[in-house]
C-alpha cells in the first residue's frame, strides 16, 4: 500500500462509501432473504459481525504462512469454523431467531462479504487494520439489514421490533414481508443511496 | 499502379443508368436544388400517429367495457376507477416534477394505466387501495425505469400484482353483478376450479358474471379490441397467437378428458383473457417489436396461462402470463431481429 489510510477511515468506509450491501452489492442473499423483520435483520448482522471480525483476525495473523495456491480453501475453513460457532450459539441461546434465520446462518460461509474481505483486505494487512476493516464492513452490513428489515416490518406487519407503530386501522401490505418486498425495498435503498451520493458529489 | 487499377475497374463496370428523379413542379420553378431532397431516406409517409393520439384511442376503445362495468356493478366501481386514474395521473405529475422532466400527464398514458388497473380490480375494492395500486404502477412500474417507453413490465399489471400480493383476500372477493347489497360470488373460473360448476356461455359472453370490473363482458371487450386492431394500434398477431394457443392447448386437454378440463370456449370467454389479450399483452412498450417475436410472445403467454389455469393454485393466470412474457421481450427482440439486407449468416 503506497498510502496509509487512517484507521478511522478504514472503519468508516464500510458504513457508507464501501457499504457492502448498498455500494458493493455483496451479501445480497441474506440481505433479501432474512430481512422480513427488524430483529431478524439485526441478528443476521450480529452473526456476520462475529464471523467477519474473528475470521479476519485469524486470516490476518496467518497471512504470511498461508500458501497462495490454497488460500481460498484456507479462508473457507477458517470462516466455516466461526460460522459453525455462531450457528450453534444462536441455536442454543436464541432458538426462535435461529429458526427464523433458517439455513441462512450456515450460508454465511459462502457470503461474498466475508470471503471478499479476506481476499481483498485481511490477507494483505496487519491484524489491527484487518479487525477495524472487518468491524466497519460488518457494522455497515448490520445497519443496512436492520433498516431494511425494519422498513419491511413496518409496512408488512405494522410494527418495528415487534412494537406497534401503525394505527390499528392500518392494513398490512403483505407484499412487503414476502420476497418482492425485499427486492423493492433494497432497490429503493440503493437508489436513494446513489441519489445522495450524486448530490454530495455536486 | 493504384491509379491503373482504379481505371480498369471503372471501365469494366459500366455505370448503372441512374433513374432520373421525377421533376417536381415546385422545385422546377426554384433554382436547381441539391438532389438530396429528392432522395430523402425513409420514412416517406408523414404519419399523424403520436403517443397522445394512440393512448386516447385505446382509452376510447376501453370505454364500452368500462361503461358496462359501471352498469353491472353499480356506481361504486366508478369511484374506484376515478380514484385509480386520478392517483395514476397525480403520481406521474409528481415524479415528472421530481425528475425535472416535462409533465407527461396529457399524453394519456397515465390515464390509460390507471384505467386498465381499475378494470382488473374486483368491484367493491377499497378506493384507497386502488389508488395505492396506481401509485405503485406508475411510480415503480413505469417512472422508475425512465418513464413511458422504458418500462419492462406492463405498469397496470404490475400494480395489480402488487395489490394481489398485498391484499390477497380483498383481491379475490367478488361481488355478484346487478345486486343492491353486495353479494359475494365466485368468478366462473373460480367456481369451475374449486366447485366444478360450469357457467352458461351466454352469461359469459354478455358479462352477467362475477369478476373484475372491466373483464366480465366478452362482447364489449371484443368491440373495443377489434376497433383497436382495425386502427392498427394493437398488433393483431399477439391476440391471435395468445388466444389461439389457449384454444388449441386448452382444447387438447379438453379432448383428453372433458370431465376434468374445461372446453376452449369457456377458456376464451372467462376471466380476464380477452381484456389481457387485446389491451394488455398488446401494450406497445412491453411487447416485442418484430412480427415473429409477437407470435412467440403470444404463444408463450398462452402456454403459461393454460398451465396456471389447469394446474396452478390460482384460478386465473392472465396477469402472470403476460408479466412473465414481458420479462422475455428483450430476449425475444434480440433473437428475432430481422436479417439486414445482404447480411451473411455467421
Amino acid at each position: 500500500m503506497a498510502k496509509k489510510i487512517t484507521l478511522s477511515r478504514e472503519f468508516l468506509k464500510g458504513l457508507w462509501d464501501e457499504n457492502p450491501v448498498l455500494r458493493m452489492l455483496l451479501g445480497l442473499c441474506p440481505a433479501l432473504a432474512v430481512t422480513n423483520s427488524g430483529i431478524n435483520g439485526l441478528s443476521m448482522g450480529l452473526a456476520v459481525i462475529f464471523t467477519l471480525v474473528m475470521s479476519s483476525a485469524i486470516i490476518s495473523l496467518a497471512r504470511n504462512i498461508i500458501p497462495k495456491e490454497v488460500r481460498i480453501p484456507t479462508f473457507i475453513i477458517v470462516i466455516a469454523t466461526f460460522v459453525t460457532i455462531a450457528d450453534k450459539m444462536l441455536a442454543a441461546y436464541f432458538p426462535d431467531i435461529s429458526k427464523a434465520l433458517g439455513p441462512f446462518v450456515p450460508l454465511i460461509v459462502v457470503n461474498c462479504i466475508i470471503l471478499g474481505r479476506q481476499e481483498a483486505f485481511a490477507s494483505k494487512n496487519s491484524v489491527g487494520r484487518a479487525v477495524i476493516d472487518a468491524l466497519g464492513m460488518s457494522i455497515g452490513f448490520t445497519i443496512t439489514l436492520t433498516i431494511l428489515g425494519s422498513f419491511r416490518e413496518l409496512f408488512g406487519v405494522g410494527t418495528i421490533f415487534a412494537v406497534q407503530i401503525m394505527p390499528d386501522s392500518f392494513e398490512p401490505l403483505m407484499v412487503m414481508v414476502l420476497q418482492p418486498g425485499a427486492f423493492l425495498t433494497l432497490g429503493l435503498m440503493i437508489g436513494i443511496g446513489n441519489w445522495l451520493n450524486a448530490r454530495r458529489a455536486k | 499502379m493504384e491509379d491503373n487499377k482504379q481505371n480498369v475497374l471503372e471501365e469494366e463496370s459500366p455505370k448503372p443508368a441512374a433513374p432520373k428523379p421525377k421533376p417536381v413542379e415546385k422545385l422546377k420553378k426554384d433554382k436547381p436544388k441539391p438532389q438530396i431532397f429528392l432522395l430523402s431516406s425513409s420514412p416517406h409517409m408523414a404519419t399523424v400517429d403520436n403517443v397522445p393520439k394512440i393512448m386516447w384511442t385505446v382509452i376510447a376503445a376501453l370505454l364500452p367495457a368500462v361503461a358496462f362495468g359501471v352498469y353491472n356493478f353499480g356506481f361504486g366501481v366508478f369511484l374506484t376507477i376515478a380514484a385509480s386514474v386520478i392517483a395514476a395521473v397525480a403520481t406521474e405529475a409528481v415524479v415528472n416534477k421530481i425528475r425535472n422532466k416535462k409533465i407527461t400527464v396529457f399524453d394519456g398514458s397515465a390515464v390509460l394505466t390507471g384505467l386498465l388497473l381499475a378494470m382488473t380490480l374486483p368491484p367493491g375494492f377499497s378506493i384507497a387501495y386502488a389508488a395505492l395500486g396506481s401509485i405503485f404502477a406508475i411510480g415503480i412500474g413505469k417512472q422508475i425505469f425512465g418513464g413511458l417507453g422504458y418500462n419492462i413490465f406492463n405498469p397496470a399489471l404490475l400494480g395489480r400484482a402488487f395489490l394481489q400480493a398485498s391484499f390477497s383476500v380483498k383481491m379475490t372477493t367478488w361481488v355478484a353483478p346487478n345486486t343492491i347489497d353486495a353479494i359475494t360470488t365466485a368468478t366462473p373460473l373460480g367456481s369451475y376450479k374449486f366447485e366444478n360448476v360450469m357457467t352458461p356461455y351466454f352469461d359469459l359472453f354478455m358479462g352477467n358474471i362475477g369478476g373484475c370490473i372491466g373483464e366480465t363482458s366478452a362482447l364489449f371487450i371484443l368491440i373495443g379490441g377489434i376497433f383497436l386492431l382495425i386502427k392498427k394500434y394493437a398488433d393483431w398477431r399477439i391476440p391471435v397467437s395468445y388466444l389461439g394457443t389457449v384454444i388449441i392447448i386448452g382444447g387438447l386437454f379438453w379432448i383428453i378428458d372433458p370431465a376434468k378440463y374445461p372446453d376452449p370456449v369457456f377458456h376464451l370467454f372467462s376471466g380476464g383473457l380477452l381484456l389481457g389479450a387485446f389491451f394488455m399483452a398488446t401494450d406497445m412498450v412491453t411487447s416485442p417489436v418484430t412480427p415473429k417475436g409477437s407470435w412467440i410472445f403470444g404463444f408463450g403467454a398462452g402456454v403459461v396461462l393454460v398451465v396456471i389455469r389447469l394446474f396452478g393454485g390460482l384460478p386465473e393466470g392472465v396477469m402472470y402470463s403476460i408479466l412473465f412474457m414481458n420479462g422475455f421481450v428483450p430476449l425475444i427482440n434480440r433473437y428475432t431481429r430481422p436479417k439486414i439486407f445482404g447480411e451473411i449468416k455467421k
